[in-house]
Order: C-alpha cells, then structure tokens, then sequence
C-alpha cells in the first residue's frame, strides 16, 4: 500500500475511477442503460408462441369439430349474428351448415382468416371421416442464435464499448484542459504517457464489469448463445475498447470546450450508429459502399463479435475485422500522440 | 523543512533579453531579470503588461522566441524534468476535479515528486485540516486557492512560482495567504509572484517589478521605488472658481511651492507629489485662495506603487 501510495499511476487510475464512480449518470449511461435498451428489444422481438384463432358455427356439431383443432376457438351463433360478428373483426371465419354443404364465409385477403378456413376445413373433414394419405409428422424448432435478440446483443455491444470508451476518453480530457487542470498538471513533474495510461488502466477494469453485466444478462434472460471461445471474445472486447480510446482520444486531442469535443464525438459515432449494422444487417446498403462499411471500426467490431458468439468463429477466421480493429488502435493514437494539446 | 539549501552565490531565476510574440501581439518585449535565493519577487503590473507570459515562461510552460532563462542554474530545454521536481507553482485559474476530496487531490501530486513533504504537513501548511475530506467543489474561493498553494509545495520547491495568488478574494482569505506566503518566506524559499494589486506587492515582496506593454519599467524595493516619485505624500483636490466656475489653476503656481515635486491632472482631479505634508498643505491652500478658487475636494495619502505606477505611465493601475 505504501508503494503504491507514492506510485503515480496508481494515483492517476485512483482519480480515474473516483471521478466514474461520483458520477452517477455516467454509471446509469454506461452500465444500466444498454441492458434496460436490450431488455426492451428482446421483449418487443420476442418469438410469440402461435395465436388461436377465433372462428364461429351455425351448428353445435360445428362448433364441437372446430374446436378439436387446438389452434382454434369456435362459438356457436346464428347466421346474422355471426355476419355480424365477422363484419367487426370478432371472429375471422363463420362456418354456416346448408342442407346439401358447409359454406365457409372469410375475408381471402387476410392471412390469418386463410389459415382459419385451412384450420376449420380440415378439422370439420376429419370429424366426418377423412383419413390422411400419407403418415406425417411435425417437430418444432425454435432455433436460438437465429432470433433477433441474438443478433442485436453483439451489436449492443460494440455500440456500448464504442460510447464508453470515446467520452470516457473525449469528455474527461477535455474538461481537465478546459480547467486549465491539463496545464497544472503538465507543470508538475508527472509523466505523461502515465497520465494517457492511467485512462486505459481504468477503462480495462470497468470494461470487465461493463461486458459481464451486459453479455450476463443476455444470456441469463434470453439464452443468447456464446458458440465462439469466452478468452477471444474478451480480447476482442479489449481491442474494441482500446481502438475506440484512440479514436476518443484523438477526438479530444485538440479540442478547448465540452461543447467542441460533443460536436467532434458525435459526428464520429453518428455514422456507425446508421451504417455498421448494430440493429440491422449493413448489408442492406448499396453493394458501392459496402468497402466503406467494413473499413469502419465499430462494422469490424460487431462483425467480429458476431463471428465470435453466433457462428463461433475463431480470431484466426476473423483476421480481417481484426486486422481493421489494430489499425484504428495504431493509426489515431500516433496522430494524437503527435498533435496533442497539452495546455 | 526545506532540504537543498539554493546555493546563494547562484541566482535563483536569471531572465537574459526575454522577447514572446502571439501574433502580432508582443507579449514579453525584452526582459531581464535577476532574483537572488531567498527573495520574494514581483511583478507587478496592470491586466495585460504580460506578466502571466513572463512567468509562464519561467516555468518552462510556454517557450520564448529569444532570450535566455535560468532557473538554479539549469535551462529548460536540457534540465526540464530535474527543474519540474524542483520548483513549484501554482497557476492563473485552475480548477481541481471537484469530485476528487482535498486529501486525494494533494496525494496525486505528490505522487508526482521523488522528494517532498507529507501529504498531512502540506494540509497544514495550507490549514485546510478540516477540508482534509470535503470535496474540492464545495471549498470557498479562499481554500481553493490554498489547496493550489498547497499542490505547489508538496515537492518542498526551492523555487515557488504563484501567478496572480490572491486575484478574487475576498479581503480575510487574501490576509490568510499574505500570512502562509509570510511563513514561506521565513522557510528560505524563493519566492516569484505576480500581482495587480500594489498593496500586496508592497506587503509582501523584497523588490519589485513594474511591467507595461511587456517591458520592465521600474525594478527596486518598494520603499525605494515610492521615493522615486519624489514625495512621500499624494496630495488630491479639486478646485472649481467662483467667477467662471472653471477651475483652472496654473500648474507653475503649484510646483513653484517648496515641497511640491510633481503636478498632474487626470479627469479634474489634481494630483501632488509632496515630501512634506504638514508645510506643503497649507501653502497649497493660499495659492488656491489667491486664484479665487474653492475647494470641492481634497485629500491626503502616503505614496504608494500605485503612485509610481501612476507616475511612470500617466495610467492607473486598474484601468485596462
């Protein structure tokens, strides 16, 4: 304790964490929001089990057939009642027993009173005796890496390493430059290299607690598979992260004002949030700029961790996002090393 | 407290022609200067006469175009990191992270020195023993500014810089840092600060200098720079006449009196440079009298450096 004290960047990463943790909206933005964001798009996504479907009959004998299907839920009414009760939607099929013939009444347009009159055709001909064919057999499969929830989570992902990393970095040096406290500091003996470590010593460790929380609860509320090694994955989390801070850093490396480096952070980000396929595949744009796409670091982030967890690719068969990932890590954080302001 | 006694046959701070240019601005236009160890230094100077450049420069903060700087008997661009561990300074304007404690904020930076004093001695050197734990955001201006006073001296700096220490405060905080800078002084530092304010230049410093437009204009002890306005007293009035309600008065009258040095009028007010008052006053009085004059004010002061200041540019001091 007593080295560590005197150790610089200990101290540093301690100012780090001390100014993240008595800042409660930055916990509520980093930690809570993406998994309350992903609660929302697992529930409104989620596969609903098959609906019964309400149908009527003119006849109890009807009714008795309909109801043998478990996909359906048929009532007994009259002939006006049950146009009547069709007209307004309450039922998508009326079945009217006629002396010589059973008359189906639906509208053809609408897909689910299609299935309703495939349903009750073949409940009311199996109550009269018909016999199938052919032997069949149904298994129902709900595959899980193929909804949509499973989709969404790595891109999730990326988009949260992708903001917690660039303000994390923009927003804390600007306002230490801002408060003149940068050129305090600069004065001082410290080390500056310790200063830009200190930043991502501290991102590391809240990037752990960041990704377990949020990977954690995807899997523990909606099963999200993890097909793909847990050792690569959190290095391609480390990388994301670490690309990201070079960008964040980058962007704060010039600018004087909280209000400069937010315009500089978001025209950045904005165009990843649209084209790198966080909430929707990237390949639904033009073929021309699809090159574009890929070059961009959160595409190569979230396409990597994709690889990663739905198809359980290894780093190996993900050469090329990582490839891409490096060199946004390499090329800003040389740049900003060199045009860094430091007053 | 102070370990590496300076050595006294070496300046603590040599300035040799100092030029910095900011556009077209001429910030620092040709400065030397030379502050002995165990000194406390001014510059003193309205907003604008460049003394922040000049000290920054000093502090290897912002480069000079030309000249040559020496602190300890090292340089900048060879010795900065050896320099950074010895000197200490506090800045124009900084603000702490507000979220960070007292406490944590003076461990941070003398996590940053090799040698120093105790986190606990620089609270008490600062007495903000009961701030120790309080949030930097909900420190007063006055403890604010002694926590910077404090961060500048838990490297035990044998050179202490402080730009502008008491601007903003109120008069009791401004009297507290009079008296820790007191302390400081006795401890055998050097001292080199920055002031608008001439009474605190007075108060504290062993000599002065006086900065406009980026140059030095005056440079000595207080008590020898305020006889050089030629008297030790400031006489002030105003005088309209009874006839044309005027006022003129010929200034010949007034400096032909024995006593009296200096005349100037600035915005109809007269001002007197008088060695002494208790003969000079009342020979004023008659010439006015004998002019037809009536006096709508007067009054009387003991020179100041805001009288040199005054005398040397034709300006106050707090006019920019």
């Amino acid at each position: 304790m007593n080295n560590l004290e005197f150790s610089s960047l200990y101290q540093l990463t301690m100012m780090r964490f001390r100014l993240f943790l008595r800042e409660p909206e930055a916990i509520f933005w980093i930690f809570i929001f993406p998994i309350l964001l992903a609660a929302g798009l697992g529930i409104a996504f989620r596969n609903r089990p098959p609906e019964v479907l309400q149908v009527g009959a003119t006849t109890l004998q009807l009714t008795q057939a309909l109801n043998t299907d478990k996909l359906l839920t048929s009532i007994t009414m009259d002939e006006a009642t049950g146009t009547q009760a069709l007209a307004t939607g309450r039922i998508l099929l009326l079945a009217v027993q006629r002396p010589d013939t059973t008359i189906y009444q639906y509208d053809s347009t609408n897909p689910d009173a299609r299935t309703a009159k495939l349903l009750a055709d073949r409940a009311i001909q199996t109550a009269a005796g018909r016999h199938e064919a052919l032997p069949t057999k149904e298994e129902l499969v709900h595959e899980t890496g193929s909804r949509y929830i499973d989709f969404v989570v790595p891109g999730l992902l990326g988009m949260n390493l992708m903001g917690s990393a660039m303000w994390g970095m923009g927003f804390a040096i600007v306002d230490a430059r801002q408060k003149k406290l940068l050129k305090r500091l600069v004065a001082s003996p410290m080390s500056r290299w310790q200063y830009l470590a200190s930043f991502l010593l501290s991102r590391l460790v809240m990037l752990v607690i960041e990704v377990a929380a949020f990977l954690g609860f995807a899997r523990l509320v909606f099963g999200v598979p993890f097909r793909g090694s847990i050792l690569q994955l959190a290095l391609l989390c480390v990388l994301t992260s670490l690309a990201f801070s070079a960008l964040g850093l980058l962007t704060a490396s010039r600018a004087k004002t909280i209000e400069a480096v937010s315009g500089l952070m978001n025209f950045v980000m904005f165009p990843m949030w649209i084209f790198s396929g966080v909430f929707f595949s990237s390949t639904r744009f033009p073929a021309v700029v699809q090159p574009l796409i890929r070059a961009l670091p959160l595409t190569a982030a979230i396409n990597a961790m994709r690889g990663n967890m739905l198809q359980g690719l290894s780093l190996q068969q993900l050469i090329a996002p990582v490839a891409i990932l490096l060199a946004w890590l390499i090329i800003p954080f040389a740049i900003s090393l060199r045009i860094f302001r430091w007053r | 407290m102070l370990n590496a006694k300076p050595q006294a046959d070496r300046p603590s701070l040599l300035l040799r022609g100092v030029r910095k240019t900011f556009a077209d601005v001429v910030a620092v236009n040709g400065i030397d200067l030379e502050v002995t160890p165990g000194e406390c230094f001014g510059l003193l100077g309205p907003n604008g006469a460049g003394k922040t450049t000049t000290i920054e420069i000093c502090e290897g903060l912002t480069a000079p175009d030309s000249g040559d700087v020496e602190l300890l008997g090292l340089n900048w661009r060879t010795n900065a990191d050896e320099l950074r561990q010895r000197i200490g300074l506090q800045l124009q304007e900084t603000q702490f992270s507000e979220k960070m404690t007292v406490e944590e904020t003076l461990r941070l930076f003398r996590s940053f020195f090799h040698r120093g004093i105790t986190v606990e001695d620089s609270i008490k050197t600062a007495q903000l023993e009961e701030k120790r734990s309080a949030r930097v955001g909900t420190l007063s201006g006055g403890q604010k500014q002694r926590l910077a006073m404090a961060c500048a001296l838990v490297g035990d700096p044998e050179l202490l810089f402080l730009d502008e220490p008491t601007t903003g405060l109120d008069p009791q905080a401004r009297r507290n840092l009079w008296d820790l800078l007191d302390r400081l002084k006795q401890e055998g530092r050097t001292i080199i600060l920055t002031t608008h304010y001439m009474d605190e230049a007075e108060r504290l410093c062993d000599r002065v200098a006086i900065m406009d437009h980026g140059r030095i204009i005056a440079l000595d002890t207080p008590p020898r720079l305020i006889a050089s306005v030629g008297g030790e007293h400031i006489v002030e009035f105003a005088a309209t006449s009874r006839d044309n309600r005027d006022g003129a008065v010929d200034p010949a009258l007034l400096t032909a009196i024995d006593g009296v040095e200096s005349h100037r009028l600035t915005a109809g007010i007269h001002q007197l440079s008088v060695r002494e008052l208790h003969t000079a006053v009342p020979k004023i009085f008659s010439v006015l009298a004998s002019q037809g004059l009536h006096l709508d004010e007067f009054r009387t002061h003991s020179a100041t450096l805001e009288d040199v200041f005054v005398s040397l540019t034709g300006r106050n001091l707090r006019d920019e």
